[in-house]
């Protein structure tokens, strides 16, 4: 009988059953434990769930490319997600016509705050090149990060690891800094949270509010379309 | 819910097609969305089913990064050998990114508006 636990184990391992069930699974866990925390950023659910899931990986020795055969259903729904993002920015649309010029310089002094202090950062404390390249896309969302980072020479999975850590650092972070700023406005929170940390960040700002969800779905479309243009040309004169 | 569904595929392969089609640097699912809000703009609003799908989904959207996230196991040893510049540049980088872009928002705002919180 304890063989037939092995063979299980066997046939489970290399379906995609289990790395989508885990992945689900995980996520629920770290979501309770957020929930029980008060929804404080430190108990950030992607934070846990990622811990949770590396740990079980490496102790059960299941490569990435197996948990993955699994994890790319819930991976794929970033694309249909991100389409949705239209509604909150549909209902939002007055308020941010109101406010167009604070909205565009933002997006431009954040967007270049992000990709030159990242690289700029990272050289002067001894990063190797291909790593400098592929945090300089670091704040806009996977797909997009992923497909500038090929373009420019960096690892696009190292990036899409870079791009998940900086959007749990803003999510973390975000509430101190403008707390300490004293920065009320909802809308400005929001839309900073996503130029600074994409859909992650956007994930945070839902939950805080509608109105900040809606700015963060707009910083993290408009910067994912300037950072591809920006990157592209400012490696090659930083 | 498997009509919304069906119409936000359709709002991403078109997204697909066009920047593909047209080798703009901006990903599919962006041009999408894009295209989505336009059509919200013309019809004057979601329906109520592609409202609430969409509510569901993005209620989420965190659950949707753990994947990739997790592709931080494959990259443990240059993470190791690199985790000072690494960190400090996530740490400064994020922080300085989320300071400029509110300071330069509050500075554009002709009134403090949305005080009220």
């Amino acid at each position: 009988m304890t063989q037939d636990i092995g063979q299980i184990w066997v046939y489970l391992s290399a379906s995609p059953l289990l790395g989508l069930t885990i992945t689900l699974l995980a996520y629920q866990g770290a979501f309770w434990i957020y929930q029980r925390t008060g929804h404080n950023p430190l108990a950030n659910p992607v934070l846990i769930a990622v811990a949770a899931l590396v740990l079980f990986l490496s102790l059960t020795s299941t490569s990435y490319e197996t948990y993955f055969a699994g994890a790319q259903f819930v991976h794929f729904l970033l694309g249909p997600a991100t389409v949705a993002l239209a509604i909150p920015l549909y209902t939002q649309f007055k308020r941010v016509r109101s406010m167009l010029l604070p909205v565009l310089a933002g997006l431009v002094a954040g967007s270049l705050t992000a990709i030159v202090s990242a690289v700029l950062t990272a050289r002067l404390f001894g990063a190797s090149s291909a790593t400098q390249l592929s945090l300089a896309p670091k704040s806009v969302t996977t797909p997009i990060a992923m497909g500038i980072a090929e373009r420019i020479g960096g690892i696009p999975s190292l990036t899409a690891v870079l791009v998940i850590v900086t959007g749990i650092l803003g999510a973390v972070g975000a509430r101190f800094v403008f707390d300490t700023m004293k920065i009320r406005d909802p809308a400005i929170r929001g839309f900073a949270i996503g130029v600074a940390s994409h859909g992650i960040g956007t994930a945070r700002a839902f939950q805080v509010s509608e109105q900040s969800g809606a700015f963060a779905a707009l910083a993290m479309g408009m910067n994912g379309a300037l950072t591809a243009l920006l990157v592209p040309w400012l490696v090659t004169i930083i | 819910m498997l009509g919304a569904l069906t119409q936000l595929l359709i709002f991403q392969l078109a997204g697909e097609v066009v920047a593909r089609g047209l080798a703009l640097p901006v990903p599919g699912p962006v041009l999408g969305m894009l295209f989505l809000f336009l059509a919200l703009l013309l019809r004057g609003g979601p329906p109520a089913p592609l409202q609430t799908t969409s509510q569901n989904l993005l209620q989420h959207l965190s659950l949707l990064f753990v994947p990739a996230g997790t592709g931080i196991m494959v990259h443990l040893h240059r993470v190791a050998n690199e985790w000072l510049p690494l960190a400090l540049s996530l740490l400064i980088s994020t922080l300085a990114t989320l300071v400029v872009t509110a300071l330069v928002m509050k500075l554009c705002s002709r009134a403090p508006a949305g005080e009220a919180s």
